[in-house]
């Protein structure tokens, strides 16, 4: 009846599980027990839950992205304790739960955190950016969504219901195989990756077709702005990156599930085909996360420069060399695989090529900078930020690019500062930057900026504490994911790092109190021009929060700047003489419907019940044959509707001047 | 081959947004087989490189039939062919017809994934069956993932088959007709891959 579910999945065999499992369900009470107390759960479901808005979609997944920062970062000082406590002794966690915690930070800050995160801010602002009233497929935007938080609640899942994975984000065989690792913990793995990266793949459509088709009048390719550009590659490589994960994990499961071969020791499997699929996946994914986060620095650079972005089409053509190149280096993450020199060079060669366009970038925002009337907004504090920061881990990246010297680091912490040199500065300070710096036109509301600054000076500096100890670590030999180690040397090197995390933690209450203040304050900082930072592009020109047509009249671009440009010509805020009706998508809960099944799937997968599979097989079959000969997916507003949002508007506007 | 004439002055702006949303979902769609064709290339090379995994089981040469292949090779043909008339139907408004074709189409499909689950059952009776060696376990997944969207295929022409009897040819029966063509054809093309790189070598 319950497959291999029993009442031995309850983590009750180390209290520090059962006190993570007892923190998920006591969470997820709490917001239940403040929604039924504010009745808001009408308000959440026909406002948020089943909104097919891409603001509200986007909002929804940043908010995905934060709780799922919070879990992953907890899971980070749990390891930093670990190490720094665990010389010559078992520490506080046993070994197996200290792998699962690696595991699951990985895989959370990759999967659950990063994605969404991009996601999120490309469904805020694209749309807005190019001038468009929605997305390309609103619904499978928001089928998008909820299969990403199906993938999240898997892994939150598993704290309370059976373990994670032991085998590391990226989930090796043989170990991950069942032989060797017979439990549950793998196929939550897999199922979270398996069903999130479904809705991926679809949001990279959803993108490209968005940008492609649904530019506003005049906006040609080169008058995009260069966050649109970085979207546009990235979705590029999310509709053709995230079907080589679908694979390597789809194969392993089938090892796991029907006893294939594919990747174990013996009966012909092979198991470094899993490592190339895996990295023909995660080394394009590296990009996906961090071109959206270029574009964000290019976007915020020029602002608080108070100039146009400097060498534009360079730019530009750096995206895309990335987006090219970025499929010819997976190799780089396994040069010890044993393929030979010249395979091993050419990976070596192609990786220190793909920084040259990188550094492209770090010139574009240094020259913008360079005579500009910088404001030291937090946007730009994590810009500066991270160029300082960004260039040292793209140094120790090249370093590792040299295959006789990556044989010497691999798989020391020298690699783990490395790749959170990259991700941490070139990643999340990206979507913290652009998530200060929409957070107005999103909410209609400033967003604090000292608690802002704070939060930068505690992410920047409990970073550098964090991992320049692990560069030397590194160098003296000390392999990631030790649990517990006998060198009294390195002791020193952990304690510095866990006092890092310990910063970083000030820096996420910092985040926690800038939300608070914020909000609190929200009647006294409304944005009511809807241009907060005198902006350069399209998206400032409506109201904040925007209406949910966007734009009540398309607008037409001439300018790369396309709203500084109307700024200029005094054409801005100019009224149209009438309005017409605007067809907006409805709202519709299949996106909710597919995600609930959609874990529910997963869950059953793992546990092996198979009706259950089956049942929620049919479900979701079903609901995508419903929806899908639902030829009415459309109201319409009448024009008298959207003059009176737009009277409102205009009042607004009056009201500053 | 167009979902719909191009925008004409004459339209409303409703009727020519209506057409450009059934243009980005046919770009949209386009873009959703490049990205199953990146499946398909990756399980095509999982397959080349585990051909020598046999693990002393049986090969290629021993298992494959190219009788077998060969009708299945024609039935999925002669099945785009079929569905190839349907469209031109669509364009000709014909509805009668039109559902002649897809029920033409479906029985090829249909008669295509029997015979490959006939030789699949007998693999597996044989005692060559997907875990039985590294090599058979990229020969079923890969052929069996193609079966997979024939089947799906076949449960879409279905669908659609009703919405057609149940709707007409409207615009947007007629826009999903257009996208389930480009998928039937995009299978095509899949399995003329799996008949020169399974089965021809393997029988060579």
């Amino acid at each position: 009846m319950f497959g291999k579910l029993t009442i031995e999945a309850l983590p009750l065999y180390s209290p520090i599980a059962a006190g993570g499992a007892a923190v998920t369900v006591g969470g997820a009470l709490l917001v239940a027990i403040v929604l039924t107390y504010l009745k808001a759960w009408k308000y959440l479901w026909t406002d948020w839950l089943t909104s097919v808005d891409h603001k509200r979609i986007g909002i929804m997944y940043v908010v995905l992205a934060l709780i799922m920062l919070l879990r992953g970062f907890v899971d980070a000082l749990m390891m930093r304790a670990q190490q720094a406590m665990a010389l010559n002794s078992g520490g506080y966690l046993p070994p197996e739960h200290f792998d699962q915690i690696f595991s699951s930070h990985g895989t959370i800050m990759i999967f659950f955190m990063a994605m969404p995160f991009m996601t999120g801010l490309m469904n805020v602002i694209v749309p807005l950016q190019i001038g468009t009233r929605d997305v390309a497929f609103p619904w499978l935007n928001a089928v998008s969504l909820w299969l990403s938080a199906a993938g999240a609640a898997l892994v939150m899942v598993s704290l309370v219901i059976g373990k994670f994975s032991t085998a590391g984000w990226t989930g090796y065989p043989p170990y991950s195989g069942i032989e060797y690792n017979p439990g549950v913990g793998v196929d939550y793995w897999i199922w979270a990756i398996l069903i999130s990266g479904v809705g991926s793949t679809m949001s990279g459509i959803n993108f490209i077709v968005t940008i492609l088709k649904r530019r506003a009048p005049g906006m040609t390719l080169m008058r995009m702005t260069p966050f649109v550009w970085t979207a546009l590659v990235a979705s590029v490589l999310m509709a053709f990156a995230f079907p080589a994960i679908t694979v390597a994990c789809g194969l392993l499961a089938l090892d796991r599930l029907a006893g294939m071969h594919f990747f174990t020791n013996a009966h012909g499997g092979n198991m470094m085909n899993y490592v190339n699929l895996f990295w023909i996946w995660g080394h394009p994914e590296v990009y996906i996360l961090i071109l959206p986060a270029f574009g964000i620095f290019s976007e915020v650079v020029s602002t608080f420069s108070r100039k146009r972005l400097f060498g534009y089409e360079s730019l530009v053509y750096a995206t895309a060399a990335i987006g090219i190149l970025s499929f010819t280096v997976w190799l780089h993450h396994f040069f010890t695989m044993g393929s030979s020199a010249n395979v091993n060079a050419f990976f070596g060669v192609m990786t220190m090529i793909i920084a040259v366009p990188t550094g492209v970038k770090v010139f574009n925002w240094l020259l913008t900078m360079y005579r500009g009337r910088i404001e030291f907004h937090p946007s730009m504090m994590w810009s500066i930020g991270f160029i300082v920061t960004f260039v040292i881990g793209g140094m120790t990246g090249v370093l590792l690019a040299i295959p006789p010297a990556d044989f010497l680091m691999h798989n020391t912490t020298f690699l783990v500062a490395h790749f959170h040199n990259m991700i941490i500065p070139g990643v999340l300070f990206g979507y913290l930057a652009g998530y200060m710096y929409w957070f107005p036109k999103a909410f209609g509301f400033a967003f604090h900026r000292g608690w802002g600054l704070g939060a930068f000076w505690c992410w920047i500096i409990g970073f550098y504490l964090a991992f320049m100890p692990l560069y030397l670590l590194g160098l003296k030999g000390m392999p990631r994911r030790m649990e517990t180690y006998n060198d009294p040397t390195w002791q020193p090197y952990l304690l510095v790092a866990a006092s890092g995390a310990l910063v970083v933690l000030c820096g996420i209450g910092c985040m926690v109190m800038q939300l608070y203040v914020s909000i609190r304050d929200r009647a006294k900082t409304r944005d009511l021009t809807g241009d907060p930072f005198d902006g350069r592009t399209l998206e400032w020109s409506t109201s904040s929060p925007p209406p949910p047509y966007n734009f009540a009249v398309i607008p037409t671009v001439g300018d790369r700047e396309a709203f500084l440009e109307m700024k200029e010509k005094g054409i801005a805020y100019r009224r149209p003489a009438a309005y017409e009706p605007i067809r907006i998508p409805s709202n519709t809960p299949i996106g909710v419907i597919l995600g609930a099944f959609g874990f529910v799937l997963g869950f059953a997968m793992v546990w092996h019940i198979w009706w259950l599979v089956l049942a929620s097989g049919l479900v979701l079959f079903a609901a995508v044959i419903v929806r899908s000969s639902n030829d009415d997916q459309e109201f319409t507003m009448s024009a008298a509707e959207v003059k009176a949002i737009e009277d409102q508007r205009y009042r607004q506007l009056g009201s500053r001047s | 081959m167009s979902v719909a004439p191009m925008s004409a002055p004459s339209m409303t702006a409703h009727e020519r947004e209506e057409i450009e949303t059934h243009e980005q979902r046919a770009l949209g769609f386009w873009l959703y087989l490049m990205g199953d064709a990146v499946i398909f290339a990756l399980l095509f090379a999982t397959y080349a490189i585990m051909i020598p995994g046999t693990d002393g089981g049986p090969t290629g040469k021993e298992l494959f039939e190219l009788d077998n292949a060969a009708i299945e090779t024609a039935l999925l043909l002669v099945s785009s062919m079929t569905f190839g008339f349907a469209s031109l139907q669509v364009k000709a408004g014909n509805r009668g017809a039109v559902l002649l074709w897809l029920a033409i189409t479906f029985v090829l499909g249909a008669a295509f994934v029997f015979l490959e689950v006939r030789e699949f059952a007998g693999m597996i009776a044989k005692g060559a069956g997907p875990d039985r060696s590294g090599f058979l376990s990229a020969f079923f997944t890969l052929v069996g993932t193609h079966g997979v969207h024939v089947t799906m295929g076949l449960i879409w022409i279905v669908v659609l088959g009703a919405q057609v009897a149940l709707k007409g040819l409207t615009l947007p029966v007629a826009s999903r007709l257009y996208r389930l063509g480009l998928f039937w054809h995009f299978l095509d093309i899949a399995w003329v891959g799996i008949f020169s790189i399974v089965y021809l070598p393997g029988l060579l």
